[in-house]
């Protein structure tokens, strides 16, 4: 393909902490049975309220800064972003401008490095919603917009991306290891079906060879799950190369993404930045963390994802993807790696072992005692450990005597696999563990 | 600096402030006049000098996380001062466009 | 006498000698409420539940004694409207953190005092609920922005005020209208439920007959605020303590002199501050930066940020839709807006808040040899009616002396220094100190007022 995707993304995340950002009104917008019930003069935009900062939310965001590898800045405030709209309630956004928290760190993926430009801490807005209503009660129902401020003022981290990303598959990639993250690190949900999360890509595409950044780009936004997102992208991959072969450029501009039709559509113009005459709230006095304070954060980083995997690969020898599923999140984590310790100690085989319990062989509960489930493994193994020699005399004995079968099964016929591993189960007249056994049998038969 | 009432239209946009063509002009001589007092602070001298945003000089001024229902509106005083109101929720006429979240 | 003519402290101490009961104080008051108030325009509303709630306080410190109250501030139940008809009929569902100290301590809300609409001006003259007159003389203006309130002492409609300043709206109208007005320092007092103009400079104080009562109320609402970030979190002291010491060894420096649209004003001042000397402080003239720059700084930034600071009324959750904003607050928003946009932010909006950064360090230098500043509170007497309309710039340029003092946040009280004879107009001189130290212009006021004879209270 002659073009290359050029790719950022931006991601909010609702942090759970237990009151909203600049008040102390409940953080629950997903689970408040009512509209409008945890609210306050601040959150609502009242005459004369005042926002006050909900420290853990700007630890959390250091915190989340520091385990991508970001630098910190020391010295930051809050900037109001001025602009008009109904789920805003005071006209401007408190948010941050030109002196994020975090900036300059990077997620590593599969398939490359993507560099994290800035994270920055800001208040989300109320919730809209549109329904036909009697709005003035005289039996004629008329579309209308209804507010919800539940929502207004939970705190917001927005993570942005340098245009490091190049394929829909690394964006998803990003997004899923960017969740897990934040889920290990116990700040955020994410769970994008309640709005916990969400996705915006800027995509536009270069000519291969080339390293200036086109100068357009799309936004994409309503993409509420990765496979979306992959889709949007390729889609606009798709879209943007056919207007770029035809001599043209792509129109700067926001689009959405329709995931019944696969396609994303025009939403409206992007414009330059509208001006939203940012500046530093004077409500709320700036922040000024020590190098000390920061370290104290970083202590609290608990082992991530990433260091936790390898350290499985390491130190219980496990294979690569086992190691990557144990870590999917830390309660499980947890759990596995005291099963994993026990083993260790006791010299069982511990890629064995997990096998047999992902794969469903040894039935457990998350609650189980990790004796009980050790206990479990070692009847199973022990009803199965035949030995290698004993297994390829086995082995031997079968195929000399089905001659056959070996010759469909050279002929790419793999289907008596089956078969055969009966047999030596049968020569071997004891409980073999079947795995092994065909093992062995197919190196054997290549 | 004088100001000419397109640009007054343009502010007035952003301000969202509703303003007739002729108060529009209006409001430009209002700006020029007043713009012209204000343009006499190019004169003074500020290379070397810091912004000053907050006079207080404080720092580092936070809540802790506790959710405190003594200082929340219940949902019948949250919507007591609204205009239109529907089954807990504000209500405005249809907004047509999305705009970003 | 009436006894809505009592200063607080006197209110208080007959109370407590049982010469006279809450029930008079509100009768005579409501007389003179109902008598005066339709042609000065002093009250927007009037508490009808005030005698009541007085009674129940009867022991607290304020004694259940009634203030009137600038209505910028949101009074649970009681509507509030900063004069404008944006919130006409808004009645708030919670209270500012100055009125709940105020009642608290025992104050009653007698009535919310007429303003220019947000606080938009000097004059009370831009109030969409019509005009204040000043009880001095009511061919002329009392000032503003909290106009009604000063006026309400002028008028003994209460028997002390709350105002609130951002630059001038305290100390000015207090001038024009004879009286005593008490600016603290910004972050003295909560901001929490003041409707806001200018978040970096409002600052709510006292409006009151002496330097005493002012202090005394003072007391009452001062200090710490969980719930605005920018108040000091160091707890305030008893203001009365600074009442009654000798000024003996202070320096004060008198800035402005060389203000040259303003020499006669200057002359009287001057010839009135020897008093201080008889006391035993150094008087001596002294050059500041000038204050016309004040005006620049101050029009910019505070317009910067009421246009901010005024675009939650929408009319959604709250008030009416935006095209009811009168053409003052229409003016202020736009030029704001103006000031903050791409391509001007850096030629106005920052380069103002370097100018600010030019005034602190003027200050810092000043303070250094002089405990004290004093200068007019205002050019001239108070103007006539019909006189703020004649610039945009009106509030602006009569606010000039002041300007500078509010922008540092520095505390700063108006004292009468002049009546003229012929017209009852008054002029008033404004003290100002370092932030925080509001203990040495209360010195210093409550020893000219005693020693001088230019406060109507003290010299019936």
């Amino acid at each position: 393909m002659p073009y290359k995707l050029v790719c950022g993304l931006e991601v909010h995340a609702e942090l759970k902490t237990k009151s909203k950002m600049f008040c102390s009104c409940k953080n629950d917008p997903f689970g408040a049975k009512e509209p409008n019930l945890y609210t306050c003069p601040v959150c609502l935009g009242m005459p004369g309220a005042l926002p006050v900062a909900n420290r853990k939310a700007i630890e959390w965001t250091i915190k989340l800064g520091l385990a991508l590898h970001c630098q910190i800045n020391l010295f930051s405030k809050f900037d109001r972003k001025n602009y008009f709209y109904a789920d805003l309630p005071k006209g401007y956004q408190i948010s941050q401008y030109d002196i994020p928290f975090c900036h300059d760190g990077y997620l590593d993926t599969s398939e490359g490095r993507v560099g994290i430009h800035r994270i920055h801490l800001e208040e989300d807005t109320a919730k809209l919603s549109h329904q036909e209503i009697d709005l003035d009660d005289n039996g004629e129902l008329e579309k209308a917009t209804l507010i919800d401020f539940n929502r207004s003022s939970v705190p917001l981290v927005e993570i942005v991306t340098e245009p490091d990303i190049i394929s829909a598959t690394q964006a998803k990639e990003y997004g899923q290891k960017l969740r897990q993250i934040m889920r290990y690190l116990d700040i955020a949900n994410c769970d994008m079906e309640k709005g916990g999360m969400r996705l915006e890509a800027n995509i536009s595409l270069r000519r291969e060879g080339k390293n200036e950044l086109p100068d357009y780009k799309v936004e994409c936004k309503n993409i509420n799950s990765f496979k979306f997102l992959e889709a949007a992208i390729n889609f606009e991959v798709d879209r943007q190369t056919t207007i770029l072969q035809n001599g043209e450029q792509p129109v700067q501009e926001t689009r959405g993404y329709n995931s019944t039709t696969g396609k994303t559509f025009p939403q409206r113009s992007k414009e330059d930045a509208a001006d939203y005459r940012y500046f530093p709230d004077p409500d709320l006095p700036p922040i000024e963390f020590t190098a000390e304070e920061i370290e104290t954060i970083r202590k609290e980083i608990p082992e991530l994802p990433a260091e936790k995997t390898a350290r499985f690969i390491n130190e219980y020898k496990l294979n690569e993807k086992s190691a990557k599923n144990l870590a999917i999140n830390m309660e499980q984590a947890l759990f596995f790696e005291k099963i994993l310790k026990e083993a260790k100690k006791e010299n069982l085989d511990s890629q064995k072992l997990i096998n047999n319990l992902l794969n469903g062989k040894i039935k457990f509960g998350f609650d189980e005692e990790t004796s009980s489930i050790i206990s479990k493994f070692k009847t199973v193994s022990s009803s199965e450990n035949i030995d290698g020699k004993e297994l390829q005399l086995a082995i031997d004995k079968v195929l000399n005597a089905e001659e056959d079968a070996v010759a469909k099964y050279k002929a790419g016929k793999t289907v008596v696999t089956g078969f055969l591993i009966g047999c030596v189960m049968k020569e071997l007249g004891k409980k073999a563990d079947v795995i092994q056994v065909k093992q062995q049998l197919v190196a054997t038969l290549s | 600096m004088s100001v000419n009432n397109t640009q007054v239209k343009h502010i007035a946009q952003l301000a969202n402030i509703p303003v007739t063509e002729e108060e529009s002009i209006d409001l430009a001589d209002d700006f020029t006049e007043t713009l012209k007092i204000v343009d006499q602070l190019k004169k003074t001298e500020v290379k070397k000098t810091e912004i000053t945003h907050q006079v207080t000089g404080f720092k580092n001024v936070f809540r802790e996380d506790i959710v405190k229902e003594e200082q929340s509106f219940t949902q019948e005083e949250a919507l007591a001062n609204a205009k239109a109101t529907y089954k807990g929720y504000f209500v405005v006429p249809y907004i047509l466009q999305n705009k970003d979240n | 006498m009436k006894l809505n003519e009592l200063t607080l402290k006197e209110s208080i101490d007959a109370l407590d000698k049982k010469k006279i009961t809450l029930e008079e104080i509100y009768k005579d008051l409501d007389q003179v409420c109902q008598a005066k108030n339709e042609e000065l325009n002093i009250y927007l509303s009037i508490n009808s539940k005030a005698l009541a709630e007085a009674k129940k306080a009867s022991k607290k410190p304020l004694r259940g004694l009634p203030i009137a109250v600038k209505d910028n501030f949101c009074t649970k139940g009681i509507v509030t409207t900063a004069s404008s008809k944006v919130l006409d009929g808004f009645i708030p569902q919670y209270e500012s953190t100055v009125t709940e100290r105020l009642k608290a301590s025992g104050g009653v809300i007698y009535g919310k005092t007429n303003m220019d609409a947000w606080a938009h001006g000097s004059s009370t003259e831009t109030s969409d609920y019509g005009r204040t007159l000043n009880p001095r003389n009511p061919n002329h203006l009392p000032g503003g922005s909290s106009g009604g309130s000063a006026a309400a002492i002028a008028a003994d409609f209460a028997v002390a005020a709350i105002g609130s300043e951002t630059a001038g709206s305290i100390r000015q109208p207090a001038a024009w209208c004879g009286a005593v007005g008490f600016k603290p320092t910004y972050g003295r007092v909560s901001r929490f439920g003041v409707i806001a103009m200018a978040s970096s400079t409002d600052s709510p104080g006292p409006i009151a007959k002496t330097v005493e009562d002012a202090c005394i109320l003072l007391n009452a609402f001062a200090g710490p605020d969980e719930k605005d970030g920018t108040s000091n979190k160091e707890k305030s002291p008893d203001f009365t303590s600074f009442l009654g010491q000798s000024i003996k060894g202070m320096k004060i420096g008198v800035i402005y002199q060389d203000v040259k649209e303003i020499k006669e004003t200057n002359q009287k001042l001057l010839k009135e501050l020897e008093i201080l000397k008889e006391l035993g402080a150094t008087v001596e003239i002294v050059q500041a930066m000038d204050p016309h720059q004040a005006i620049g700084v101050y029009t910019v930034v505070q317009r910067a940020e009421v246009s901010s600071n005024l675009a939650r009324y929408d009319g959604i959750r709250y008030g009416g839709d935006r095209s009811n904003f009168g053409d003052e607050a229409k003016r202020r928003i736009m030029l704001g807006t103006f000031t903050l946009t791409k391509g001007y932010a850096d030629r106005y909006y920052n380069l103002a808040q370097k100018v600010r950064t030019l005034y602190l360090n003027d200050y810092k230098e000043l303070f250094k040899k002089y405990d004290v500043l004093v200068s007019p509170t205002s050019p001239s007497f108070a103007k006539e009616v019909g006189a703020s309309f004649s610039s945009p710039m009106f509030g602006e340029l009569e606010d000039m002396l002041l300007e500078a003092s509010s922008i540092t946040g520095l505390p700063g009280i108006n004292v009468p220094f002049y009546r003229d004879e012929k017209t009852n107009l008054y002029l008033g001189a404004n003290f100002i100190a370092p932030m925080w130290r509001e203990d040495l212009v209360i010195k210093v006021a409550d020893a000219f007022e005693k020693n001088t004879k230019w406060n109507s209270w003290r010299n019936k």
